[in-house]
């Protein structure tokens, strides 16, 4: 098993990851929904035959599934040992958000590479699919308080048996969705890029050995190992606590904690979350799977030359209780969870800046503002525009935040403005910087967005809405300001109106004509603002990004 | 046309203008090199035609130039105005709301036109074309002058949905025009007329960014040439490698954006077509990056956009050349998880490798060449060191690779080429298998200085069928100047359904669009044989964003229609889709988004003998002893040649170095290379 040399290592962690790039690029390409497409919110990889852990990902795939796809493999390994069974040419697919992390939206299939008749590894594709059933096109229902008011829910199950295609199983997904044309594209989509990785990793390992592959893929897991340890090692021990808030659920107009104690104690690190909220009745749950997903793309972020295989949790162990909304089992909702996730990542950046002040991130703006308009066209065809928003990232040590940036658990594009009007009946007035929406500081946060939309469908359109950051603003760290909050307004026949729940809404009716306006928060800031160099804080002036009046402020909050 | 001209191609590099004369005539190629003037171009263009005698005589100049790819990347474009519909001021800067990594935060955006050089106007067209709000003319002229005060030297207009109907935006350009000081004005319909606001909004100011810059420096030239009294014809290269007249130039110069890398790619593929290797990957390594380009069947890959840098995209029909971070200033280390890694930091060619001996200690991939012996240290490529400081390069590499992984010198150094090696035929990878094309197939070609030393090794690497080095891999480009044909791209988002499209109505937008092109393209200036007038459309099931590129089997013949039907486009996406991925998807609606169409005036073929070796040269005047070279974990006597003396027909074994003022070629083991008639080298597997 010596088979391994530091130069084939080298040479196959390349290659390994270039076959899940390949996968991940055939699936954009050929996807049908934007989520897909122009956002890129899908992953491939390949995954441990009896662990299901992450061996190999894409460079591009989406953050948050790195860290989910593990779960995911697991739960279909965890079937096929109860007696599903495996053969070759089977495919699963499935959606259950517990086992397997996020939401009903993220239909997972997996496949194994089977090798000389044993399961050499599993690989896995995962999509965002534009809807699933459910009370609100889209899914993203931000008043459900069961699983089964967002969509429809499909356990493990072989959409292929021996290679052949399970046509009721198709039968039952067309049927429980409003869009199944553009479900039945994805589907075709993921299983172009399952297709394309079986044949590329077989190639691969026709080339190199099956004993010298599996030899590189444990030496690319311990190295990931090594790396997050040096990190970790690197940092003062201690326990450093840090608390952000939700703005409520969408059903119960109540703030939820996410209270972190991170300790360092020489290489290993713990995530404590237990003293968080207790599960909420609203769609805001996590699984725990999630939420170890998420804490890994924290992780990421910060520690940016770690690689992306399940190798780098070894060091880290989680606390995290079913008696908190992070921890949660069936039939809680968690269509929302990625309002969760964002602000837990931000709490994991806010704990480590306490820990390291030198490497320390502001919060990005922290919420998906999932936005869906829908309605029907003349001819009697339902529409259904679902998107997610951009805002400001946070002030760092290098650099002021990017504007109008994705958020850290997606690399997400936002499909044009020209996309949007060429194919829904709407037409966008505002698609612009959002000024003032930045939190002050040395290197301020990067702006939020606005964006004003006028409904042009003779038979107007259903609102629905699920985002956050409309009570607790995005924090600075280093004495840096919070950012604007998340603001949602729409146009009624009695004025403008804005959502109980700040920025959760459904059930909302435009008229042809009348606008909504979505205005979304900017990153934090880093740094003490009265050290902001005078020629920025003219250029921000200058660029009308920072009204005069605003920049007083800030300076007078820093003097004081 | 005239019964005979005098030709010359002109690669302006960053060190060195290389020249290639052509006479049509007598059919005969003449070569030329003068220090490049960086920051003053026009100085060693000049001076470079000199050297070729009588400037006045000459009958076309073509040029490949990197003036614009410089002021993309160094930042130093003009001050430009953008002037935009109302709530969408910001569509440069927003982006596509992407980051510049996909993990890690940090890092911010410049834009090139600052917020308070953008302005909106009142004005709206929808998706479908309508006009909701005619355009304010009086705003447009009020914008300019605010513009003009603020010190902006080009105007870029972008209006939402122009590409629908670019009425609003005409209008604004013709008001914009007549108070604008200089002809630097363009709207976005004239530039690219594609759905997508921002990579639309994005090219067309980055062409205003370039106009000026673009402009100065190609009246500098002129000027320079007018005291020379030239009268023949200027042409410069575009970066979808054909050749385009100076005065389309200035209209586009975002189409220079890859003028240089293009000549090169359409020279290697004429010198390789012209030997019998009509499949090849071209191989540049330059000191920070490689450069690969796929040409099949002759025809080098096209890209619809490239990003110059982050949030910089341009979006022009472009040869497709892939970019790694790999050069021979590449620095080699290990990480702190153990593995090796080569790049993708650069000592680039300044403080460049430690054997240069300007103040780096950290080992490079031209370091690990050199202690191997492929590199010889006393007779440096480039000619302005003396010599390399072996002893210095070997030191590092101990020290930085071999002590953390437990190996030798040489055996550090052989595995810094071979993490290199894997890295180039990854990229070689990405543009031929991963885009369905067999290696067993292509032919790399190598060109610029440092490309050979690996060409060999890629062959086993990615199971490519050959090698061919061009006699001269340092004047590719400008060769290419004079090789390339003369090309005019155009495209327009149509947005048809497949099932009810009027084939009427679409072949008289061809006819249209093949005429205009052909008319570019006609008058330029230039002897062709023929002007090709071909067809494609972006096509995608309804639903999908993406689309395929699907040729159409149709041409345009004077104002005859092009023959164009419903079947004929079915047929052609569905060969093309089925391409692209393993299932069709009947029963969908299929959509015609775009209408590409390109004029391409063809060239006489060059008669490439002309460069062959003179038949005096004997195989035994080329030798020049031995010496050892590391190959595959031992020192091998490898046999040393002087490249440029081998005769047609020489054939030499590996381990073997041929040596050549401006490259070095490598012959690994097992590899032979042979001098054609033309004076390439072929490298092949030993039979």
């Amino acid at each position: 098993m010596s088979a391994l040399d530091p130069v084939t290592f080298a040479i196959l962690a390349g290659r390994l990851e270039q076959v899940a790039d390949e996968m991940d690029a055939t699936l954009y390409r050929s996807a049908f929904n934007p989520i897909i497409a122009e956002a890129r919110d899908a992953c491939h990889g390949l995954y441990h035959a009896t662990t299901g852990a992450t061996l190999v990902q894409g460079a591009k795939g989406l953050p948050i599934f790195v860290g989910a796809m593990a779960f995911a493999v697991k739960a279909v390994i965890d079937k096929v040992a109860e007696g599903a069974g495996i053969e070759p040419g089977d495919t699963f697919i499935f959606n259950d958000p517990y086992a397997g992390g996020t939401h009903l939206n993220d239909f997972r299939l997996v496949r194994p590479l089977i090798r000389q008749g044993r399961i050499f590894a599993w690989l896995a594709s995962v999509g965002h699919w534009l809807d699933i059933g459910g009370n609100v096109p889209g899914g993203y229902n931000p008043q459900a308080t069961e699983c089964f008011q967002e969509g429809v829910l499909i356990p493990p199950v072989k959409l292929f048996r021996a290679g052949v295609l399970q046509q009721d199983i198709v039968d039952i997904l067309q049927a429980n969705t409003r869009l199944p044309r553009s479900n039945w594209g994805d589907l075709n989509g993921q299983l172009n890029a399952l297709d394309l990785g079986e044949k590329r990793f077989h190639a691969l390992i026709d080339e190199y050995g099956d004993d010298v592959v599996t030899a590189a893929l444990d030496a690319a897991s311990a190295r990931a190992d090594a790396l997050m340890r040096q990190n970790i090692a690197a940092l003062p021990d201690g326990r450093y606590s840090f608390e952000d808030y939700l703005d409520n659920d969408g059903i119960v107009d109540e703030r939820l904690t996410i209270a972190l104690d991170l300790t360092i104690a020489g290489d290993t690190m713990t995530l404590d979350f237990s003293r968080s909220s207790p599960p909420c009745r609203g769609p805001v749950n996590i699984a725990r799977s999630t939420a170890v997903a998420c804490c890994y793309v924290a992780l990421k972020h910060v520690f940016t030359a770690v690689p992306a295989n399940a190798g780098c949790l070894n060091p880290i162990s989680f606390d995290i209780p079913e008696t908190t909304f992070l921890g949660v089992s069936a039939p809680r909702p968690v269509a929302g969870y990625t309002e969760t996730i964002l602000r837990m990542i931000g709490v994991v950046f806010g704990a480590l800046a306490k820990a390291d002040p030198a490497r320390a991130t502001a919060a990005p703006f922290g919420t998906i503002n999932a936005l869906s308009i829908a309605g029907h066209r003349p001819g009697g065809e339902r529409w259904v525009m679902f998107s997610f928003f951009g805002g400001g990232l946070g002030g760092n040590p290098l650099s002021d935040g990017l504007n109008h940036a994705n958020n850290p658990i997606s690399t997400a594009t936002i499909p044009p403005a020209e996309i949007l009007e060429a194919s829904y009946p709407v037409m966008f007035t505002q698609w612009a910087l959002r000024p003032d929406s930045a939190g002050a500081g040395e290197h301020r946060g990067g702006f939020g967005a606005v964006y004003e939309i006028e409904i042009l469908s003779p038979g107007g359109a259903d609102i629905s809405l699920l985002g956050e950051r409309g009570r607790y603003a995005p924090f600075g760290v280093g004495g840096g300001g919070p950012a604007a909050l998340n603001t949602f307004t729409w146009d009624s026949d009695d004025g403008p109106r804005t959502a109980p729940m700040a920025s959760k809404v459904t059930g909302v009716r435009l008229k042809q004509g009348q606008r909504l306006r979505l205005e979304t928060p900017g990153g934090g800031g880093w740094g003490d603002p009265a050290r902001r160099s005078p020629d920025a804080i003219a250029r921000d002036i200058r660029q009308e990004l920072v009204s005069p009046g605003a920049a007083a402020t800030m300076t007078k909050v820093s003097a004081a | 046309m005239s019964p005979h001209r005098t030709l010359v191609g002109v690669d302006v590099g960053g060190t060195f203008t290389d020249l290639a004369f052509f006479d049509e005539a007598t059919r005969s190629f003449r070569t030329a090199k003068a220090p490049s003037n960086r920051g003053d171009e026009a100085v060693g263009f000049i001076e470079g035609l000199k050297r070729l005698g009588s400037i006045a005589g000459l009958g076309a100049i073509i040029h490949g130039t990197t003036v614009g790819t410089n002021a993309l990347l160094e930042r130093k474009g003009a001050r430009i105005g953008l002037i935009t519909t109302p709530g969408f001021r910001d569509a440069l800067e927003m982006r596509r709301r992407d980051r510049p990594h996909t993990w890690g935060l940090w890092g911010d955006f410049t834009p090139i036109a600052s917020r308070e050089m953008r302005l909106e106007v009142p004005e709206r067209t929808l998706a479908d074309g309508t006009i909701r709000t005619a355009v304010d003319l009086a705003a447009v002229e009020a914008a300019c002058r605010r513009l003009l005060d603020a010190g902006a030297e080009a105007l870029a207009i972008v209006f939402i949905n122009a590409y629908a109907n670019p009425a609003n935006e005409r209008a604004a350009y013709d008001a914009a025009r007549a108070v604008w000081p200089n002809p630097h004005v363009a709207h976005s319909a004239q530039i690219l007329p594609e759905i997508r606001e921002f990579e639309r909004t994005s090219t067309t100011a980055l062409n205003a960014y370039l106009q000026p810059v673009v402009a100065s420096y190609l009246t500098r030239l002129e000027a320079g040439l007018e005291a020379e009294a030239f009268s023949g014809s200027f042409h410069i290269v575009q970066s979808n490698g054909g050749v385009m007249s100076t005065a389309t130039a200035r209209k586009f110069p975002v189409r220079t954006a890859l003028s240089g890398p293009a000549a090169g790619v359409i020279a290697a593929a004429a010198i390789a077509g012209a030997a019998g290797y009509p499949d090849i990957v071209t191989a540049d390594l330059g000191g920070t990056s490689f450069d690969v380009s796929l040409v099949a069947g002759g025809e080098a890959s096209l890209a619809a956009q490239t990003t110059i840098d982050f949030g910089m995209v341009v979006r022009t029909p472009m040869i497709e050349i892939t970019t790694i971070g790999a050069g021979g200033g590449s620095i080699a280390h290990v990480d702190a998880g153990g593995m090796l890694a080569v790049g993708p930091e650069s000592a680039g060619s300044r403080p460049g490798p430690v054997a240069y001996g300007q103040g780096n200690t950290r080992p490079t991939l031209t370091d690990a060449n050199i202690v191997l012996g492929r590199i010889n240290a006393d007779k440096p490529i480039g000619g302005k060191l003396a010599r390399l400081d072996v002893e210095a390069a070997r030191a590092a590499i101990l020290k930085s690779i071999g002590e953390p992984l437990g190996l030798g010198a040489e055996a550090a150094a052989e595995a810094v080429i071979h993490v290199a090696n894997a890295r180039m035929a990854g990229a070689i990878r990405l543009v031929s298998i991963e885009r369905g094309h067999d290696p067993a197939r292509f032919t790399a070609v190598p060109f610029g200085g440092g490309g050979a030393l690996h060409v060999g090794a890629l062959i086993r690497d990615v199971g490519l069928r050959s090698a061919l080095v061009p006699r001269y891999p340092g004047i590719t480009s400008a060769l290419g100047c004079i090789m390339a044909d003369i090309r005019h791209d155009q495209v327009m988002t149509v947005n048809l359904m497949l099932d009810s499209v009027d084939a009427g109505a679409l072949d008289a937008r061809m006819i249209e669009a093949g005429q205009q092109a052909h008319a570019v393209v006609a008058t330029s200036g230039l002897s062709m044989e023929r002007i090709d007038i071909t067809y494609e459309l972006d096509m995608h099931y309804q639903g999908q964003t993406h689309t395929v590129a699907v040729p159409l089997p149709v041409t345009l013949a004077g104002t005859a229609s092009t023959g164009i039907s419903p079947a004929i486009i079915r047929k052609a996406f569905e060969r093309a889709y089925a391409e692209a991925f393993s299932r069709l998807l009947p029963g969908i609606p299929v959509r015609i988004v775009n209408l590409r169409t390109a004029a391409i005036g063809r060239r006489p073929p060059f008669d490439l003998k002309a460069l062959a070796p003179s038949a005096d040269s004997t195989r035994e005047a080329a030798q020049r002893g031995s010496r050892k070279v590391w190959f595959d974990g031992g020192w091998h006597q490898a046999s040393i040649w002087d490249r440029l003396a081998l005769p047609v027909d020489a054939e030499v074994e590996g381990p073997a170095i041929l040596e050549q003022p401006d490259a070095t070629t490598v012959i690994d083991p097992g590899l032979s290379a042979r001098v054609d008639a033309f004076g390439n080298l072929i490298v092949e597997r030993c039979r």
